[in-house]
């Protein structure tokens, strides 16, 4: 992958289609070496393109998903110390003999060490993709340790010493915004914003997910999910739920979006009370065609 | 710093130049961040307009606000820098009107609106360059940008509405209408800078490209993207607090667990985490016309940030009282929620005056059982009491029976306990009182409740 286009190109071949603000920030962060931070609402692909990535790139996904009171020993690394213990055990029954320098030596080596996601990407003998999902769910204690590893790609463990990473991992943070991160993570960072995309990509990105929907239907659909998303929701529909609202529709063998089809397959994109009503109401009316209530009467 | 080898001697100072103008609009943008550019702008075609772009935005503008920000920037500074070169090379497009010969308005405006629907952003620009010539030869250039842009748009008949009367006019998208208004304006400025022969002095972006909305005139979506932002810093807050004041409960299970590392001695303790205070809330609002704008604004905000806390009822009262929960769940416009709440809510009986000991009897009788410690009680209302009995040991008693009780008062305090208001008699029984008429006000009293320290007292 050594042009921007090329490495939308390969997005595209393992079923990602990057507009060109993530491709660029794809290939840049390839080129130099340094994280990406991704931000943006909730199903617009932000995990999405960190597993293309890995698929594109035919490297390994490591992933670290994050969520409140994650630390050093989910995140980096543990000492195994049921194992610690039963060495020491055993030691003791067979010969006291070595004395205490050589044990240590022993009980704190690679083999009782358990490796954590972010350990696993720096000490692989083989390049990564390192997801670190939601960054925003943890404390900022956590952000702070995480500078080390996304600035020098190393980790210290005070009983090993420093491991350097061998290979360059690729690094995607994502962060659902709900909270401001640090300036000093931000600051290590390449920063993309993905954002929902314009009908014709995400027509795209539907018609390659659910080939078999006729062309008109899918730009129909796509048309009724952005009137959607204009509203104030609690929660809009993402990219995943159009894919899914097309897959129904194939399903039911719906040949045109009327309202009674609409009515009957919204839930699949709305998904709280309160929506499903300001819904209905603002765009369930637009559509042709009699509505539910009009058809039972009928 | 030397500047780097791939690109050409000009670029480096122009877009140290351009980071310059990012500082001085609030961004935070580092030496760490400007050689990231450089070393990105090497490793791409930065030629190509879009790409140079998006690496530099990359680089240097690390979140939607930022990023916002920039784009308003990018467009003028680059724009200038072009201009300032052409004006000093003597470079000029004046026959470029050569083609638009007497082009008939009608015509003009279908192009247009096709070039619209279509997005073609190449179209878009020639057309801005043909409205601009044949609105100039009607005379009615006022020489202002910002005014010619509207008047044109207005003769277009642009709108994002369609027009009742006329049905055949489709709706319009209003980004690629604000596109389009973008190439007008650059053409109108580049028009005014060949005429006068030099740059307009560059001002900073207007307060009013970020400010908050402040009048309750606007609809709610407006108040939510604006709480969004509350909320984020809100969370933030809460961060930093748990780093400071480390007071926190042992956790044994994890203690335990974590001694087996040492043998069996807790030499480390560890801590349960601190999970942020998630309050369940009851306001109260005075709905009287003194009040009004103040307290649905203040409603339309708690219910913006609903999911911050683990249960939300709102109370209006006049004379009475009575509960508009439900509206605020349906409801997401502004003006439709004021009409209800007036309509429905069945508050004024009689006079129309505020009478706070009758809705103090009518809230312990609904509620009083629901109470408990968790709970906090917020009061919106200016404790005048038009005269009659203000009932304070009644709501002693509510306030006894709730965790916490807050009174907001959308007067400034100097006016408190003046005249018939009996602030005085209230504030003995809540946590706190607060004053309430800014945004920041408010900013700082949701702060509290969500867990957190009072903000810096307002220096204004």
């Amino acid at each position: 992958m050594d042009s921007v286009a090329s490495v939308r190109d390969s997005l595209a071949e393992v079923g990602y289609l990057a507009d060109e603000p993530a491709a660029l920030v794809g290939y840049l962060a390839q080129r130099m070496g340094k994280p990406v931070l991704v931000e943006g609402p909730a199903g617009v692909g932000k995990t999405e393109l960190a597993k293309a990535l890995s698929r594109a790139t035919g490297r390994e996904l490591v992933r670290l998903q994050c969520y409140e009171g994650l630390d050093e020993s989910k995140a980096l690394y543990e000492w195994n110390y049921r194992k610690q213990l039963l060495r020491i055990q055993s030691e003791t029954q067979e010969e006291a003999a070595g004395g205490w320098e050589a044990t240590r030596g022993d009980i704190f080596g690679e083999e009782f060490l358990l490796t954590r996601p972010l350990l696993r990407a720096i000490a692989s003998p083989e390049p990564v993709v390192l997801l670190i999902d939601e960054i925003d769910k943890t404390d900022q204690e956590f952000e702070a340790m995480l500078l080390e590893v996304l600035s020098d790609f190393q980790i210290s463990i005070p009983e090993l010493g420093v491991i350097e990473a061998r290979t360059h991992p690729v690094v995607v943070l994502t962060s659902n915004n709900s909270r401001e991160l640090t300036e000093a993570l931000k600051r290590r960072c390449l920063y993309l914003w993905l954002d929902y995309p314009e009908v014709e990509r995400e027509m795209e990105i539907v018609r390659l997910h659910a080939p078999e929907l006729d062309e008109r239907l899918a730009r129909r659909l796509v048309e009724v999910v952005h009137m959607v998303r204009a509203l104030d929701l609690k929660k809009p529909p993402s990219i995943a739920e159009s894919i899914d609202w097309a897959r129904a529709l194939l399903l039911l063998g719906a040949d045109d979006l009327d309202r009674s089809v609409f009515e009957r397959t919204m839930s699949i994109i709305v998904k709280h009370r309160t929506d499903v009503d300001l819904v209905a109401e603002r765009v369930g009316v637009k559509l042709s065609g009699p509505g539910l209530e009009a058809e039972a009467a009928g | 710093m030397s500047a780097p080898e791939g690109l050409p001697p000009g670029l480096a100072p122009r877009v140290v130049a351009f980071c310059e103008e990012l500082r001085a609009e609030g961004l935070a943008v580092g030496t760490s961040e400007i050689l990231d550019a450089f070393e990105a702008l090497e490793a791409i075609p930065w030629t190509e307009r879009e790409d140079f772009r998006e690496t530099l935005a990359a680089t240097v503008a690390k979140s939607q606000e930022d990023r916002r920000v920039f784009e308003l920037l990018f467009d003028r500074f680059f724009f200038r820098a072009s201009e300032a070169e052409a004006l000093q090379q003597g470079i000029s497009e004046s026959e470029r009107h050569a083609g638009g010969e007497a082009l008939d308005l009608d015509e003009l405006r279908e192009a247009v609106r096709q070039a619209i629907r279509e997005g073609n952003d190449g179209e878009m620009r020639d057309l801005a360059r043909l409205a601009i010539a044949a609105f100039g030869r009607q005379g009615e250039g006022s020489g202002v940008v910002g005014v010619d842009v509207q008047r044109i748009r207005r003769t277009l008949g642009l709108q994002t509405q369609p027009r009742a009367a006329e049905g055949e006019e489709p709706a319009l998208d209003r980004e690629q209408i604000t596109r389009f208004e973008r190439h007008l304006r650059r053409e109108l400025e580049r028009a005014l800078i060949e005429r006068t022969q030099k740059l307009p002095p560059s001002r900073p972006l207007a307060e009013l490209d970020r400010a908050l909305p402040t009048s309750p005139a606007q609809d709610l979506a407006a108040v939510h993207r604006a709480v969004a932002q509350l909320k984020r810093r809100l969370a933030t807050l809460g961060h930093e607090q748990r780093g400071r004041r480390r007071r926190a409960v042992v956790d044994m299970r994890r203690t335990m667990r974590a001694s087996l590392e040492t043998g069996g001695v807790p030499l480390r303790l560890r801590y349960r985490p601190k999970r942020p205070r998630r309050p369940e809330i009851y306001v109260l609002c005075d709905v009287s016309t003194s009040v009004t704008s103040a307290s649905v604004f203040f409603l339309s905000v708690l219910h913006a940030l609903h999911d911050s806390f683990r249960r939300l009822r709102s109370f209006v009262f006049i004379e009475r009282i009575s509960e508009v929960t439900d509206v605020f769940e349906h409801e997401r416009d502004f003006t439709s929620i004021s009409q209800r709440i007036s309509s429905e809510g069945g508050v004024a009986d009689v006079s129309g005056y505020t009478d706070y000991g009758r809705v103090w009897l009518e809230f312990g009788e609904l509620i009083s059982d629901e109470l408990d410690p968790r709970s906090t009680i917020i009061v919106l209302g200016d404790a005048r009491t038009n005269g009659r009995e203000p009932h304070a040991d009644v709501f002693a008693r509510v306030a006894e029976r709730s965790g916490r009780t807050f009174w907001l008062n959308p007067e400034p305090r100097l006016y408190w306990n003046y005249g018939d208001s009996v602030m005085a008699a209230y504030e003995r029984h809540c946590t706190a009182a607060f004053e309430c008429w800014t945004t920041r006000h408010l900013e700082n009293f949701v702060n509290v409740i969500a867990g957190g320290q009072p903000l810096a007292p307002d220096s204004a």
